[in-house]
């Protein structure tokens, strides 16, 4: 705790704006040590990523070189021999898997909790305020107590190597955390919208439809964003259900890859690393701001 | 506010008047509510609720998956508590990793959110920066990452060498240092709870810091006497979802390990070695009885954490 009392003295994170213009010189070299710090910690953080990204269009024989820039050892190598693939199943397939099953995801928990955020939200049916507490209580439930049968139905079921123990689960609105998400979200739209509605003669189905859905794309979209990147790091559900190379999905191709690569053969490895983290990468960059105020309000609304 | 809080908020404000009109409305609300309910509905029932009974039983019984469940009462949790030292060492590896990961994150995030807040120029982009490797630390991407910098001709004995320290350590294969590995990880992705941070901070009145220096607080005191109390409901949502974060904690411990939890068991987290008994030894009864002391240990962790939450976390006005 100590760190966070010692750092610069400042005139408080809300200082009024007419003393910090009459202070401006102080003020701009306490910011100029501030900054100076925060890209030191971002570089140190970044670092091991830029290496890796550098390693993976070196030669081999130069992986653990702490450099960044390839320079003469620059070889497209790492990213041949891993696009080749695992046992014959080239590495776009992987991908194509991964953006499948994401998709299937992503279109499975949009529907799903969606539909079931509005209940909670805007329909005042018997026994919604325990349902919605067992909700919360399955938000935090470690996900280990139901693996074992959850794993036996399916098996039962016969899905193993197929997708449906990913989107079943999403299509049946068991992730919480979206669900409270968008409730949240719903819960803020002004009611009168509904009231309006109801008078021109529509029931919860269009209110649905054509008042909350409309008005509430900002969460729908982080909704989606978040599936996607969280269903397409998932490595356990796959190494779980799917034992079939030609099912598997990028994660755990990647770890596949391990095992079937020396570390001779390392540049292979990085390489798909960092292609595996372009579409989350990708996904932050264009949807930046969606995602940084989905997790702000995920903590923060009431 | 805290989704500890939100319970509360599902309580109809104004509960329709008993007349015969609005006895029919509230049946036609009822099934409406049923009817939008029926994904969740079924969901819990056959993903979450019936699962958990289920496991609950095979918690009790002796199960390989090729032939029935065979009843053998307590002799599962007996087994854990008496003669498992792989047991032990797991649940030792998932505490040690949680009570010196989980107070990391909240330093650094806490630290980061309160400099970021005193109207920096650039916000956005620190902020979107420091956010990046919440969103993919848990990815087998970096836990190759982590394994090529720690191994010992990775990264961080090439840089020590170019340093002039010449250092051949192997960080993920010695025992005493492989867990401080996977710690660094957990805390490289103080990210998202530092932008729940930057969010609590941006609703505590900007005149509780006037008044306060008026009266001569200095930082230190304004951040123990205004900030903290003021954060005490936010801190709160972040331990509690790092904590349960950090019970299941997987991936990485895999990938580094070979999904041996090794060397030496010392990166054996909880969920690897449920996953190596269910999975690997496919003992599903032993592995569902760890899932229900998982659960068990879970929920006593946040029922002390609200305990203390009472006494500690200032709600402002609402309480």
């Amino acid at each position: 705790m100590t760190t966070l009392t010692e750092g610069p003295p400042t005139p408080g994170p809300t200082a009024p704006p007419q003393p910090a213009r009459r202070r401006e010189r102080p003020v701009s070299k306490r910011q100029f040590h501030r900054h100076l710090l925060l890209i030191a910690m971002a570089s140190v953080m970044f670092y091991p990523l830029a290496w890796m990204i550098g390693a993976s269009f070196r030669e081999d024989s130069q992986i653990a070189d702490p450099g960044l820039w390839p320079g003469q050892f620059f070889t497209l190598d790492g990213y041949a021999q891993g696009w080749a693939g695992i046992s014959g199943t080239p590495f776009w397939r992987f991908i194509l898997n991964s953006l499948l099953v994401a998709g299937l995801c992503v279109i499975a928990n949009l529907a799903a909790c969606s539909v079931t955020a509005y209940a909670f939200a805007r329909i005042r049916f018997r026994g919604r305020r325990v349902f919605f507490a067992i909700m919360l209580g399955t938000l935090m439930l470690p996900h280990h107590v139901i693996l074992i049968p959850q794993y036996v139905l399916f098996r039962e079921l016969d899905w193993l190597n197929t997708y449906l123990p990913f989107v079943v689960p999403k299509l049946l609105a068991t992730d919480a955390f979206f669900v409270f998400l968008l409730v949240q979200f719903f819960r803020a739209i002004p009611r009168e919208l509904d009231e309006a509605a109801r008078i021109d003669g529509c029931g919860h189905l269009r209110i649905f439809w054509k008042v909350i859905l409309p008005l509430s794309k900002p969460a729908l979209a982080t909704t989606a964003i978040f599936t996607f990147i969280y269903t397409w790091n998932d490595f356990f559900t796959p190494l779980i259900y799917l034992t079939n190379t030609e099912l598997y999905t990028v994660p755990l191709a990647l770890r596949s890859f391990i095992d079937a690569t020396s570390y001779s053969a390392f540049g292979a490895l990085f390489a798909m690393s960092v292609v595996s983290l372009l579409p989350v990468l990708g996904a932050f960059i264009a949807f930046q701001r969606l995602l940084v105020e989905g997790i702000a309000t995920s903590g923060l609304k009431g | 506010m805290t989704t500890t809080s939100a319970p509360h908020e599902a309580v109809p404000r104004t509960p329709p008047e008993p007349t015969a009109r609005s006895n029919k409305r509230a049946l036609r609300e009822n099934l409406a509510g049923y009817a939008f309910m029926t994904p969740w509905l079924l969901g819990f029932a056959f993903i979450i609720g019936g699962p958990m009974i289920v496991s609950l039983y095979l918690s009790f019984t002796d199960y390989s998956l090729l032939s029935d469940p065979e009843f053998v009462g307590v002799e599962n949790y007996q087994r854990m508590f008496t003669g498992d030292d792989r047991f032990l060492a797991a649940l030792e590896v998932t505490l040690t990793y949680l009570v010196v990961s989980v107070p990391l994150v909240q330093v650094f995030a806490l630290f980061l959110a309160t400099s970021l807040n005193k109207g920096i120029r650039g916000l956005t982009i620190y902020r979107a920066l420091f956010y990046v490797p919440s969103l993919i630390g848990g990815s087998v991407a970096i836990a190759i990452l982590w394994r090529s910098i720690f191994q010992g001709n990775g990264l961080l004995n090439s840089a020590l060498g170019s340093l002039g320290i010449d250092s051949d350590f192997a960080w993920i294969t010695t025992p005493s240092t492989a867990l401080s590995t996977l710690i660094l990880l957990n805390v490289w992705q103080f990210g998202a709870a530092m932008i729940i941070y930057l969010a609590g901070l941006r609703q505590v009145p900007t005149e509780l810091y006037e008044a306060a220096m008026v009266d001569g607080a200095g930082p230190a005191r304004r951040f123990l006497s205004i900030t903290l109390p003021m954060l005490s409901p936010v801190i709160l949502f972040n331990l509690l979802m790092n904590i349960v974060a950090a019970f299941q904690a997987f991936n990485t411990a895999y990938v580094v390990s070979n999904g041996t939890g090794g060397p030496a068991d010392s990166t054996l987290f909880y969920t690897l070695y449920l996953y190596q008994r269910g999975f690997v030894d496919f003992d599903m009864g032993y592995a569902s009885a760890l899932g229900w002391v998982l659960l068990l240990i879970s929920a006593v962790v946040a029922a002390l954490l609200f305990g203390a939450s009472r006494r500690l976390v200032f709600y402002g006005d609402e309480s």
